[in-house]
């Protein structure tokens, strides 16, 4: 177990590398950040006065290595827009994206678990039916359609939410959060519905799934033929079977949750740090494009790590060993 | 062409010479969603392809259209005499043709895409199973890596970098999707590998090259099958919404995904059409899919066969 | 947590419905920074306007009123003085002395790694000499006409506030001392600015005693924002919105043009231009765009009434020249070409191209107003006058970076005065490019000709406003006789606001909250 962590993490290290290196390649490819950030009205001496300023008049490979000197050294830049720690500027946004992504994910398995089990349950009764299509309605949906339109329905014609933006903040532990004021609820009903739609769909069906599964095996129908009660094999046995995707989605999903707020973000004007991202590429601000993506990277490494964990801890089946499967 | 398909197309003709294609067949028709979504798929099929034949106007043909004709609701008529059935766009597109070509794009997109992934996926797929140890584990940690880490992030990543392109957004697309495929091939390939048939055809010393594409290969497909389907669905989408952020497809071009972000500032002020028409066009084309890949997979899983 | 905290907050988002003196403000721009000398940026100075203020104000067109200094003339031609307003305090209580203002003029310079420095306004002041503690003196190598105007962009902060601090300091509010109608309580990155009322301002007291400008980039965000009674107003109409909005009785609009113009820039001056082929897609030998009858057929071709109202819907006016009528420097004597396909197509004849040729169009797509779609309805109308035009669009992250390299024969740009008179576009559009000179910087057509220049560099050397107007007025012609640059139109700015309140449209973009007033319905 301590080697496969080790060695999971030494993997971890070089993607960090790998990574940090493509996009440094690849917004320099792009452009100059400076065409986009001066004031248009700039004369030539001052457009290259600020562009030694920025460091970006040495060449590619001697800006890496002093980007690699300084990511060594715990510094992943100050970012071209801001003049802000790249870091700083995401580690604010991110308390925003991830009260977003764990509203979101409660809302999916919250609805999702008990939908998904009731219709993998009873797959021929009709609100089981309409569960199935909705669930593939949901799948179907592109998230921003339906952003707006939750917008147009709750916002605009109704008048019950605001239409955007992050409600009243309180602090704990030195971070914003809205998720306890009634203020900050309203508006982060919204975007975790938009966001949670996906997940929610998606859980229905591995509930379901797991369910349909879980009943067709031995031990549960010996169960049922003993003569235990259909709550308690549900509890104990479905339940059970089903509780592997169920930690994979909070697990592996939560990643790809955070992933897409960037649209969900984008629509509601969410201050997280997926707008971030956009709008960092939008003025090609390297330094926190570089550091938003190793902090990303750095998060899935360990989400991914925690569910192996747990996996094993869930199904003595899964042995996590350092051996390749 | 899409494995999916050849396989809807060819599947009711063949019917009737192959006795386990016909049993296919049937307990694909048990569900009448099913068969009502492959009759949609079909059609929207159709009308992408003969897109040029049934379109009032070629919407890519700027002298074509004319701005004075902007944003005109459904039914009005153009200053050239033409009716717009659906409307028009911003530009003085007619929305029936525009979907009609977007849906070409988004499907030739999202098919071409998911195609050239199974082709890669598939190759190394097999060549994990089939040669294993060091090759196996390395081929699979980079599959793990990928799949680790969401398509969205990958493919705007990837596309802030390599710029926009019908030609960028398959690379982007098939970046995000051949691990899927790897990976799924490799474990029923793995599963194939220790049965007895494999065994007996080692024994009668055929090729590893003729083991692996005439007896392991053809017993993967059906997973594959499933998953490709899902995932032309996916590819469809990921390129709507990339397109939705402004990183997918040029402008003179209007996929399904970029024909919906172009009404998108127009909803809000009563001009439902020229984001409704194609939300609704691509939410048909998605669930139809996905209704297919559902049966398609309840009729392929062993597991659940009664 | 303390759980009378949580009350409290639950109370706040219960009254979220602002009370009367009150107002939530959505902005289109993100702002970047506090730091007023940090980054030369529209959101951010509108933001400056508010907590720090500059020696000369603009009215609403933009032209110069007394600010900080109470007056300014010059004293010779290389020197000009500003006497500086008595009894201005800053929002720390200490009084307004020459010293702070030679200080913010001396620090454009010199903040670190700043990526749009207000040095291009300050460079000529070679030396800022402080009288006494209420007049200032600056001097120049060469005569400096635009003194006043450039020195309006700089905004004053304290000495002794602002001695060492850093941007970061600005944004946490410790630096932001300011002498303007508002003090800084809140800066949160990315989503709002909350201000509360500096009732010790010099000017009139603002109406509003707390201003919370919300960052509503998104466009129907935005709307969506207003219409839920989420802000009480917001800048930067979508256009798509405009009709809508203009219907609904709840609310008011309120617009001007702006000194925005946006414009078709032509590779004009070299052999063979990369995007120029003939019909068939082959690149031509020699570029039909350097024939003045070419560029002028282009502009005829093109219907500007059509893109105002139909791309626009009606949020612009046409443009025949690079400001707006009433600006100064405007020529009395240029006017937008009318739209003439006939005519368009006979001169194409007579320079040689009867059947056209092949052209593509860039255009950055996430930039201006409806950026794209202008250039599509280009495309669509030099194509029926047989130049057949294809459109590229991008981001304007490429778009940017690959015109400065000379990558396009034909781009669509845009340009805001926001000095308010024509030497700007004419400096940086219209001049030859000359690394030496600092002209032509933004020149991505490299159109040149030295009647225009040898005009130009007289006309910014001449103190009298009279004589200089004349003098930018003949560059004017003469470039717009060449064609130099096709402008299409000025955008026009707007504001919405809920019934009841009332605002001041400005030339400049800007969105003060002090010129929202309530007014009766």
């Amino acid at each position: 177990m301590g080697a496969y962590i080790i060695r999971r993490l030494a993997a971890s290290v070089v993607l960090l590398f790998v990574m940090s290196l493509l996009v440094f390649v690849g917004v320099y490819a792009i452009g100059n950040p400076v065409d986009l950030l001066i004031s248009p009205e700039a004369d030539q001496k001052e457009i290259a006065r600020v562009v030694a300023a920025l460091g970006l008049d040495k060449p590619l490979w001697e800006q890496y290595l002093i980007f690699l000197k300084q990511a060594l050294a715990g510094d992943l830049g100050r970012s071209f827009a801001f003049n802000t720690p790249a870091i700083e500027l995401i580690l604010q946004r991110m308390p925003a994206t991830m009260e977003l992504a764990l509203a979101a994910m409660a809302i999916a398995i919250v609805l999702g678990i008990p939908l998904g089990l009731y219709a993998g349950l009873k797959p021929d009764s009709v609100l089981a039916k309409a569960i199935m299509a909705g669930s593939i309605l949901g799948f179907s949906l592109p998230t921003f359609w339906v952003g707006l339109m939750l917008i147009m329905l709750f916002a605009v014609q109704l008048g019950w939410l605001p239409a955007s933006g992050r409600g009243a903040t309180t602090e704990l532990f030195g971070v914003q959060w809205s998720l306890f004021t009634l203020d900050g609820w309203r508006h982060l009903f919204m975007p975790a519905l938009n966001l949670a739609l996906f997940k929610l769909s998606l859980l229905i069906r591995l509930t379901r799934a797991g369910t349909r599964e879980a009943i067709l095996q031995d031990y549960v129908k010996f169960a049922r033929a003993k003569g235990l009660r259909m709550r308690r094999v549900i509890g104990l046995h479905v339940l059970k079977n089903i509780m592997i995707p169920i930690v994979t989605v909070i697990g592996l999903e939560f990643g790809s949750v955070v992933a897409f707020s960037i649209v969900t973000e984008t629509i509601f004007a969410w201050p997280g740090m997926g707008k971030l991202l956009i709008d960092s590429i939008n003025v090609l601000d390297r330094p926190v494009v570089v550091a938003y993506l190793l902090v990303i990277v750095a998060l899935f490494v360990f989400i991914n790590l925690l569910v192996d964990v747990l996996y094993s801890a869930l199904d003595p089946r899964v042995r996590v060993t350092g051996a390749p499967a | 062409m899409n494995v999916s398909d050849a396989l809807i197309e060819r599947a009711p003709a063949a019917a009737h010479v192959e006795a386990p294609l016909r049993r296919f067949v049937a307990m694909y028709a048990e569900s009448r969603i099913a068969v009502v979504a492959l009759v949609v798929l079909v059609g929207i099929l159709l009308c992408a392809v003969s897109a040029p034949l049934i379109s009032p106007q070629n919407p890519y043909d700027l002298a074509q259209i004319d701005i004075l004709d902007a944003r005109l609701p459904p039914g009005e008529k153009s200053a050239g005499g033409m009716t717009f059935v659906l409307g028009s766009d911003d530009q003085g597109r007619d929305m029936l043709s525009a979907i009609f070509y977007g849906l070409r794009i988004s499907l030739g997109v999202g098919i071409a895409a998911t195609v050239a992934a199974v082709g890669l996926g598939l190759g190394f797929g097999l060549i994990a199973a089939y040669a294993g140890g060091r090759v196996d584990a390395l081929i699979m940690r980079v599959v793990d890596l990928q799949l680790s880490f969401p398509a969205i992030l990958i493919a705007l990543v990837l596309l802030a970098v390599v710029g926009q392109g019908v030609d960028k957004i398959i690379i982007a697309l098939i970046t995000v999707q051949w691990a899927y495929y790897a990976r799924t091939v490799r474990s029923s390939a793995l599963v194939e590998r220790g049965k007895d048939y494999v065994e007996a055809a080692r024994c009668l010393r055929l090729s590893p090259a003729r083991i692996l594409f005439r007896h392991i290969l053809p017993n993967c497909l059906p997973p594959l099958i499933v998953v490709a389907t899902v995932q032309v669905a996916h590819a469809i989408a990921l390129e709507a919404t990339l397109s939705f952020l402004g990183l997918g497809l040029p402008i003179t071009q209007p996929s399904l995904g970029l024909l919906i972000s172009n009404g998108f500032s127009y909803l809000l002020s009563g001009k439902y059409w020229i984001s409704f028409y194609p939300g609704i066009a691509l939410l048909m084309t998605i669930m139809s899919i996905n209704l297919v890949a559902d049966q398609l997979r309840d009729v392929l899983n062993p597991r659940l066969s009664r | 947590m303390d759980l009378r905290l949580l009350l409290v907050g639950l109370l706040l988002g219960w009254a979220a419905q602002a009370p009367a003196q009150q107002i939530s403000i959505g902005l289109g721009g993100d702002v970047t920074s506090i730091d007023p000398h940090y980054h030369n940026l529209t959101p951010n100075n509108n933001v400056a306007d508010h907590i720090f203020g500059t020696l000369v104000h603009k009215d609403e067109k933009q032209r110069p009123l007394p600010g900080l200094a109470e007056s300014w003339r010059p004293i010779d031609d290389l020197t000009w003085e500003f006497k500086i307003r008595k009894g201005v305090k800053f929002h720390d209580g200490s009084d307004l002395s020459a010293e702070d203002v030679a200080f913010s003029i001396d620090r454009t310079g010199k903040v670190p790694s700043s990526p749009a420095p207000f040095t291009i306004y300050t460079k000529q002041v070679t030396e800022a000499i402080v009288v006494d503690p209420h007049t200032l003196r600056l001097k120049s190598a060469a005569p400096y006409p635009n003194m006043v105007i450039d020195i309006s962009t700089v905004q004053i902060v304290s000495k002794k506030a602002a001695g060492a601090a850093s941007t970061d300091d600005f944004n946490s509010g410790k630096a932001a001392i300011g002498a303007g109608p508002y003090k800084l309580a809140r800066y949160v990155r990315g989503d709002r600015i909350e201000l509360v009322r500096n009732d010790a301002y010099w000017g009139p007291k603002p109406h509003w005693e707390r201003v919370t400008f919300r960052l509503l980039t998104n466009d129907p965000a935005r709307v969506a924002a207003l219409l839920a009674g989420d802000v009480q107003a917001i800048e930067n109409i979508p256009t798509a919105d405009m009709a809508r909005l203009a219907k609904n009785p709840g609310f008011g609009i309120f617009r001007t043009v702006s000194n925005r113009v946006i414009y078709l820039h032509i590779d004009s001056n070299r052999d063979k231009s990369p995007f120029v082929t003939d019909k068939a897609g082959k690149a031509l030998e020699r570029n039909p765009l350097k024939d003045v009858r070419v560029r002028r057929a282009m502009s005829k071709a093109i219907n500007r009434q059509a893109i105002v109202d139909r791309v626009m819907e009606g949020l612009a006016i046409p443009a025949g020249q690079l400001l707006p009528d009433g600006m100064y420097g405007v020529s009395p004597r240029v006017k937008a070409d009318a739209f003439d396909v006939d005519a368009a197509k006979k001169l194409l004849a007579e320079a040689g191209y009867p059947d056209g040729f092949g052209l593509t169009i860039h255009t950055p797509n996430n930039r201006y107003v409806n950026d794209e779609q202008i250039a599509q309805a280009v495309a669509q109308m030099l194509t029926r006058a047989g130049i057949q035009t294809k459109v590229e669009a991008m981001p304007a992250n490429i778009f940017f970076s690959r015109g400065s390299k000379l990558d396009f024969s034909f781009m669509l740009v845009g340009w805001g005065a926001d000095t308010g008179e024509v030497s700007s576009p004419l400096k940086s559009l219209l001049a030859t490019y000359s690394k030496e000179k600092g002209m032509g910087a933004a020149n991505r057509g490299r159109y040149s000709n030295p009647k225009m220049d040898q005009i130009l560099e007289q006309a910014l050397a001449t103190v009298d406003d009279g004589k200089r107007e004349l003098l930018l007025q003949q560059a004017v012609d003469v470039a717009m006789a060449d064609v130099g640059v096709i402008p299409t139109h000025f955008q026009v700015n707007t504001w919405a606001a809920r019934k009841g309140i009332g605002y001041t449209a400005r030339t400049d973009e800007r969105t003060h909250a002090h010129a929202f007033v309530p007014v009766k319905p």
